[in-house]
């Protein structure tokens, strides 16, 4: 049976976080991730420059997704999120959602198979950038005085309740906001990628085995593969929404006067 | 933690420090080229379209005012132009009315002055030729009348008297 072939013994099962860390192409520098960032920033790039080499006022069929794109970012998150002001940084989200959904979607890109935020070295950088902005844009908006207390202190409230909420808003602003959209956007490709790794691998484990019965219910766990990787797919759409949408509220907040 | 050590556990939170690096320069590059040489003429695209079609909406608007007045204005014009009109075909009317009244008077006045001067005319011609005829009359009743008796009749004025009277008489008869 060819199942029992393509199956063969030496198959990675369960799935590990091993599997996520494939063996290096040419040193730590030139490995299937880094590849993959650089293709990503190259697809960007050329899809960019060729659809807005020469744009119009009525546009080409190119230029049009581009621009769905961009105001899909421009009207939907930086001007829901933050208002008039957002329309500045519509740009940097712009950029931003392009790269996530681009990586995103390696996750399911066949001869890819994984994204490049399973590891959490890209959400780092990418949640590190929105930190420093939201930081810096208060601090230069507001001062740092002023920034701090508007991000410490919630007014109205009784002042011995300032000894629980202060360290709570410090938690919040300054610890747990990078972190958790950092882990957000990773957790949810590592477990995407797992649960397709469970599903396909574990199909071919399941026709593998001796038991005819097993056999034919590797079926579903194949359809179930195909499902999930539909699924994954709004994944990765939502979760650069959340991630753009979220950095694009930060900044509102530090933009804002009030707490 | 053991990263990225070859063969080494790895722990998925922890990163490998060449991807921050690649991933940092890698952004880095993106948000340079697109930022620089992208986004700015897509937002200026943006802008002019919004323009584009609001200065479209606004002259659209301008020009459906502008219709609109000129429509009013030429209907105004109009209804100006027909009263106008009837006020013209009235006095017309009126005109021609008065000029044939006109006419008609003068032709009535014509005709009454003509039908005088020839009455006057024939009253002179007819006071003429009876003045001449009287005297004729007369001259040749006398010329007879001394013819017959043979001699002049010796008072003049007796002669003219009973010629007269004759003639008065003739006349009062005729007339009656």
């Amino acid at each position: 049976m060819s199942g029992q072939f393509i199956a063969a013994e030496g198959l990675p099962w369960p799935p590990k976080v091993d599997d996520f860390y494939l063996p290096d192409l040419a040193g730590p520098w030139v490995t299937k991730f880094t590849l993959m960032i650089w293709l990503a920033v190259g697809l960007l790039i050329i899809f960019f420059m060729a659809t807005y080499r020469n744009p119009k006022l009525v546009p080409s069929k190119g230029q049009w997704y581009a621009e769905s794109i961009y105001g899909l970012v421009r009207d939907n998150i930086a001007r829901e999120q933050m208002g008039k002001d957002g329309i500045r940084f519509a740009p940097y989200f712009t950029v931003l959602f392009c790269f996530i959904v681009v990586t995103n979607l390696f996750g399911i890109t066949p001869g890819l198979q994984i994204s490049p935020n399973s590891h959490i070295a890209f959400p780092i950088v990418l949640a590190a950038i929105s930190y420093v902005m939201y930081l810096y844009i208060g601090v230069r908006k507001q001062g740092l005085g002023r920034y701090l207390k508007q991000s410490l202190i919630i007014p109205g409230v009784p002042w011995p309740m300032h000894v629980l909420l202060i360290p709570i808003e410090f938690l919040q602003t300054f610890i747990v906001r990078p972190v958790t959209l950092a882990v957000r956007l990773f957790a949810n490709m590592f477990a995407g990628h797992l649960i397709l790794l469970v599903f396909t691998v574990g199909g071919f484990v399941m026709l593998a085995s001796d038991n005819i019965f097993i056999q034919v219910t590797s079926v579903f766990s194949f359809l179930m593969a195909i499902l999930m990787a539909f699924f994954e797919v709004l994944v990765a759409l939502l979760q650069a929404y959340v991630f753009v949408t979220l950095t694009a509220n930060y900044i509102g907040t530090s933009l804002a006067d009030g707490h | 933690m053991y990263v990225a050590a070859e063969g080494a556990e790895h722990h998925p939170l922890v990163p490998i420090w060449q991807e921050l690096v690649v991933g940092t320069i890698a952004f880095a590059l993106l948000c340079f080229v697109l930022l620089k040489f992208v986004m700015p003429r897509m937002e200026a695209m943006y802008q002019a379209r919004v323009d584009a079609i609001e200065g479209g909406l606004k002259r659209a608007e301008a020009a459906q005012a502008e219709a609109n007045q000129l429509l009013e204005q030429y209907r105004a014009q109009l209804a100006e132009v027909r009263t106008e009109a009837a006020r013209i075909r009235d006095d017309a009317r009126a005109d021609a009315e008065s000029i044939r009244t006109d006419i008609l008077a003068k032709a009535r006045e014509e005709s009454d002055r003509i039908i005088a001067a020839g009455r006057e005319s024939l009253a002179v011609e007819r006071q003429t030729i009876v003045r001449e005829l009287r005297a004729e009359v007369g001259g040749l009743a006398v010329d007879l009348a001394s013819r017959i008796v043979g001699e002049s009749l010796a008072d003049e004025a007796r002669r003219k008297g009973t010629v007269e009277r004759f003639l008065t008489d003739l006349e009062s008869a005729g007339a009656r």
